[in-house]
């Protein structure tokens, strides 16, 4: 069974984001760029099925610029077999909305026949979590999202789900899409010597006219804002002095 | 223009909090007919949600636990005539609207905390960090709203409650198991007072200590994700960028440091008490009042002399 991995480039999780004053977008540049935490974890899933004999070939894919090439180069340096990148974007700032990655990595997906496709959960940019559901909707394929635990069987799998409740367990006949919670796994970093053959690994670029699709936005971004900021209160000295303030104020 | 509400239905109950403010976020849409996949009780009781003109039950086996693939399907085919199809932000929307808009080719809007206009609305993104106002192009909106920042519409209608014809299970996905935790506490996304704990805790017993606090103030109680990770509180306690967003009237933070994804679920609170060891915390720069002490003594203190 072949594994598709799609990975986003997207700012360092631990970059401090800046909202330009014209309110015109998120600044990008120049700043720390890494693989989308979630979808380091669906990496790393795809690798320890491979590990465990559960899947063949490991394939990544990602959508964007083309620096999102080192994003595949990291997945490659952790295991992955090979990888597609689809150009669609020349600038930084220029977001490829989940409608159309899905469109692509359905086509991607027609021509390469895996028996699943692992995404994150969500971009941790957009905040959107449309993705995986989007493609398997095009697909017409199974869906299990928010998976914190994953069991292949055959044609099957049984994905343990992070829901509002608890958890849900469901199964999925394969092929299907499952996006993956933080839980699922903890990523390895890439070695050294995995690094260097990474480099060596095939990677492959196409563009979305290859797969007939139209990337252009459905979306317009008007504008984007820096959120209303709160301010530091008052420190309390001791808890008997919290609890005054915590009464004054009426909130207890 | 008129709005397809899918309610939220959870253990077979309607999530009123949830519906009844998703309810007040769609209603200058226009007619707002409420979708509820789940028992009539719950279609009855939607049908009482001030401002909802029409109810909409489909209950069937195959819809009993929303698997995504059938209960899309279901909005698929009721998609006509609406101009939008919208849901408070739960899991369970989340999974499955996002399969409805490709269904319709449309784009997903996620998380919505405003709607300025019939095609453009205000969603934060990365980790809330930012506020980006977008205007859709499609025919149809397909949105999930951020419910936290909208009040609850009133009870006092009286819809008409029509049943809908669930789908034929298309097969693909099957329900094994729901684990879910009972606990006689208020629901984590609707009560007016959050008790969380974080690392510092340490230890799944230590939670305890908030979880007496929380009783105390009969609050719900949530946790960070470094809480979670380590065992010491299930995952439907945790708040953040990838857990619950609340907005209670008063949040109290305990062992958490105050990381932006933490933040992300519970900055809109009205009042945010933090207890930290370390006077440095980020948190305590959101906190309203902010106690350096360590949390064994402090919080103990604290439940008694309140
Ligand atoms: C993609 C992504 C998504 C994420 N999503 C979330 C999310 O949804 N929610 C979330 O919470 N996090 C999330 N995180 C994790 C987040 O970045 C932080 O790692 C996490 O919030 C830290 O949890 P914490 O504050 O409990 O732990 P720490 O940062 O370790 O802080 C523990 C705090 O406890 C204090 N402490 C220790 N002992 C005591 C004591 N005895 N008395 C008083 N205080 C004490 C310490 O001073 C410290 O400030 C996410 C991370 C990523 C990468
Ligand atoms: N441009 C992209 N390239 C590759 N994968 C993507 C891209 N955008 C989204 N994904 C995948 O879809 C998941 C969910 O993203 P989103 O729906 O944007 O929140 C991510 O974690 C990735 O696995």
């Amino acid at each position: 069974m072949k594994v598709l991995v799609p990975v986003k480039r997207v700012i360092d999780y631990n970059v401090k984001v800046r909202v330009r004053a014209d309110g015109s977008g998120v600044d990008l540049a120049n700043v720390k760029m890494s693989m989308n935490p979630f979808d380091e974890i669906a990496v790393e899933e795809a690798i320890r099925l491979k590990e465990a004999g559960k899947a063949g070939e490991v394939v990544a894919v990602s959508i964007g610029i083309r620096q999102a090439q080192e994003t595949l180069r990291t997945a490659l340096a952790m295991g992955a077999d090979r990888a597609i990148l689809v150009v669609a974007a020349e600038d930084v700032h220029q977001d490829i909305e989940p409608l159309a990655v899905a469109k692509i990595l359905a086509a991607v997906a027609r021509e390469e026949q895996p028996g699943l496709i692992l995404c994150g959960k969500q971009a941790i940019d957009n905040d959107m979590n449309a993705t995986a559901q989007m493609t398997a909707a095009l697909l017409g394929w199974a869906q299990a999202t928010f998976a914190s635990e994953i069991v292949v069987d055959g044609d099957q799998a049984t994905v343990t789900r992070e829901v509002d409740g608890g958890l849900q367990v469901v199964r999925v006949g394969l092929p299907a899409v499952i996006s993956v919670d933080l839980r699922l796994n903890e990523p390895r970093y890439a070695s050294l010597p995995n690094i260097m053959k990474a480099k060596k690994k095939p990677l492959e670029e196409k563009t979305p006219a290859d797969y007939g699709v139209d990337v252009s936005p459905r979306l317009e971004v008007l504008r984007t804002t820096e959120p209303p900021s709160r301010k530091a209160g008052v420190m309390a000295k001791s808890v008997d002095e919290l609890v005054d303030m915590l009464k004054s104020a009426g909130v207890v | 223009m008129a709005t397809l509400l899918i309610a939220d239905v959870a253990e077979g109950r309607l999530g009123l909090d949830a519906t009844a403010k998703a309810v007040t976020a769609v209603r200058p849409l226009g007619d707002v007919t409420v979708l509820v996949l789940g028992p009539e009780a719950a279609g009855a009781e939607a049908a009482q949600i001030d401002g909802v003109a029409r109810v909409l039950v489909a209950e069937d086996h195959a819809l009993a636990h929303r698997l995504a693939e059938p209960a899309a399907e279901l909005v698929r085919g009721l998609a006509g005539g609406f101009s939008h199809l919208a849901a408070p932000a739960t899991s369970d929307a989340k999974n499955i609207l996002p399969r409805v808009a490709a269904l319709l080719d449309v784009m997903m809007i996620s998380d919505v905390t405003a709607i300025l206009d019939e095609s453009t609305f205000e969603r934060p993104i990365y980790a809330g960090n930012a506020l980006q106002t977008v205007r859709s192009r499609d025919a149809i909106k397909v949105l999930t709203i951020r419910t936290a920042g909208f009040d609850a519409a009133a009870m006092g209608g009286s819809a008409p409650v029509e049943r809908v014809p669930g789908v034929s299970d298309p097969g693909l996905s099957a329900w094994v198991e729901d684990r879910v935790a009972k606990s006689g506490r208020p629901e984590l996304t609707s009560a007016p007072v959050v008790v969380s704990g974080g690392r510092g805790i340490g230890s799944k017993e230590g939670f305890e200590i908030v979880e007496k606090l929380a009783d105390k103030l009969g609050a719900a109680v949530g946790a960070s994700r470094a809480a979670v990770d380590a065992g010491y509180a299930p995952n439907d306690w945790q708040v953040g960028q990838t857990g619950k967003v609340v907005a209670p009237n008063l949040y109290v933070a305990v062992g958490i440091s105050g990381a932006i994804q933490h933040l992300a679920g519970m900055k809109d609170s009205k009042f945010i008490v933090a207890i930290n060891k370390d006077p440095e915390a980020p948190i305590f720069q959101v906190a309203d009042f902010g106690l350096a002490a360590d949390l064994f003594e402090a919080v103990p203190e604290l439940t008694d002399k309140l």
